[in-house]
């Protein structure tokens, strides 16, 4: 039964957000106020169910704020000078957990970028230029490695794009206009997808007329 | 040809709507079956989740939601069922969202139900945990800093199929499948830093950029959007959700190709009727 409801709920949403290719309508506008209203609410009860309270105030409960939990005293600190940014005069003390954040992100993000892109991908740019018997291998690695290296020159904005430069440059955006079509390709496919299911949700589920 | 030109330039956009519509809903109602051919990044996907041995775990992250589920859940439902007809023992996690894991887990459930699977022995529910990259991190050092109970509050060495998973040294591949930038995360700190082999799962929005990471042999395969998902129940011969949606998707391209050269031509066509 309850599932049967969820159906039809779902179903009704669906049509009333679809409402809205036709032109704007009380449907619609029903539909995206719950939709603004609900995901407030999810995210404020979302943040306390599975961060502050599961990773602070439970151990706090449980075990203290000694010992092993001692290093509770960080986040704990550091949300109360976070809240301070709710009083203007004292917004500043909000600063060093932000600070904090910010050095953790751009530290661990570094780190990644460097080890985990920069050298592999790099790596994977050192290519045979001419592969034996297999032309199209030698052709695949000419073209990527022209469409880095141009790309690159693309990207060079301290000196004018002009004579030579401009032209390797031009090569360049050709290169990135084709990976702009093939991203702008993808996403197509992408909503056409999200379409299909939603379709399918509402032909199978919601009237049976599909298996 | 000025009129031919003005209408082919002015579809209303209503009309444009219901033939899309049209398009995907006529194949699935009569049941129309597209071929589907099978793209290296997801043959490699296939092929190597398929060289593990029996009884390899394997650590799936369920970082997608809602929004993408259209395009993501028949990639779970393929690898999962893959995975059980191998043995395989299967973990699952979240890294982006902690709505992602009810999703994650009901698919679980579900294939697992279909091969005879057990909860504890051959599959486990992780859960959810926040801050993504010092959680990946964190795994390789021990699982159990950061997970050290399952979603339900059972700890992990009171389970049988956890009881031996302490790091990536553990684990024989990771899967992300994410519809946002928990992929990365995974390549850059998993693989890079700990060796382990990664398969992603991506929406077809995020499919060109990690290409790379599969010609740099950082990634093991590499499965995009719902065509990635056909590929892949084509694989293990159980068309799915995945190959259900192929006639409809293939419709529209022809559709939206149909409509960008009937534009093109309206507008060539009023543009020298201008001229004239």
């Amino acid at each position: 039964m309850i599932e049967t409801i969820g159906i039809w709920l779902a179903a009704f949403f669906t049509l009333s957000i679809f409402s809205f290719l036709y032109k704007d309508n009380p449907f619609y506008k029903i539909a995206e106020h719950l939709y603004v209203g609900i995901s407030a609410a999810f995210w404020l009860i979302y943040v306390w169910s599975f961060t502050v309270y599961p990773l602070l105030v439970k151990p706090m409960i449980e075990k203290g704020l000694w010992g092993s939990n001692a290093v509770l005293w960080i986040p704990l600190i550091f949300s109360i000078m976070m809240l301070f940014r709710l009083v203007p005069r004292y917004g500043w003390i909000s600063r060093w957990p932000m600070a904090f954040t910010v050095g953790l992100g751009a530290g661990l993000g570094l780190t990644g970028a460097i080890q985990g892109i920069l050298f592999p991908q790099m790596r994977a740019t050192v290519l045979d230029l001419w592969v034996k018997n297999n032309p199209l291998v030698t052709i695949n690695n000419w073209l990527l490695i022209i469409g880095v290296i141009t790309t690159i020159f693309y990207f060079f904005f301290s000196q004018e794009h002009k004579g030579a430069f401009g032209k390797v440059a031009r090569v360049g955006i050709a290169f990135i206009m084709i990976s702009f079509g093939a991203s702008f390709g993808f996403t197509v496919m992408a909503r056409v997808s999200i379409l299909i299911g939603r379709v399918g949700f509402l032909l199978g589920d919601w009237l049976h007329l599909i298996k | 040809m000025n009129t031919i030109g003005k209408i082919l330039s002015n579809i209303n956009r209503q009309v444009i709507y219901l033939l899309v519509f049209l398009v995907v809903a006529t194949p699935m109602i009569l049941g129309i079956k597209a071929k589907v051919t099978i793209t290296e990044p997801v043959k490699k996907a296939y092929d190597f989740i398929d060289s593990l041995p029996p009884g390899s775990f394997i650590l799936i992250g369920i970082d997608y939601g809602p929004s993408t589920f259209p395009e993501m859940n028949p990639m779970l439902y393929a690898i999962l069922r893959h995975a059980f007809s191998k043995n395989l023992k299967v973990g699952i996690l979240a890294l982006q969202n902690a709505v992602n894991i009810p999703i994650g887990a009901q698919v679980l459930r579900q294939v697992a139900k279909e091969y005879h699977k057990k909860y504890g022995i051959d599959y486990v529910n992780l859960g959810y945990k926040p801050g993504w990259d010092a959680v990946i991190v964190s795994i390789g050092r021990e699982i159990r800093d950061v997970f050290p109970e399952d979603a339900f509050g059972t700890p992990l060495d009171s389970l049988p199929i956890t009881r031996n998973i302490h790091s990536y040294d553990d684990i024989a591949l990771v899967i992300d499948l994410a519809s946002g930038g928990t992929w990365a995360s995974w390549i850059q700190f998993a693989q890079a830093r700990f060796g382990v082999p990664v398969i992603i799962g991506v929406t077809a929005v995020m499919g060109p950029e990690s290409y790379p990471y599969l010609q740099s042999g950082q990634i093991k395969g590499l499965i995009a959007g719902l065509k990635g998902a056909a590929e892949y129940e084509t694989l293990i011969h159980h068309p799915y959700m995945g190959v259900r949606g192929m006639p409809a998707q293939s419709g529209v391209h022809l559709l939206i190709i149909l409509l960008i050269l009937l534009g093109n031509l309206g507008y060539i066509l009023q543009k020298k009727r201008k001229e004239v």
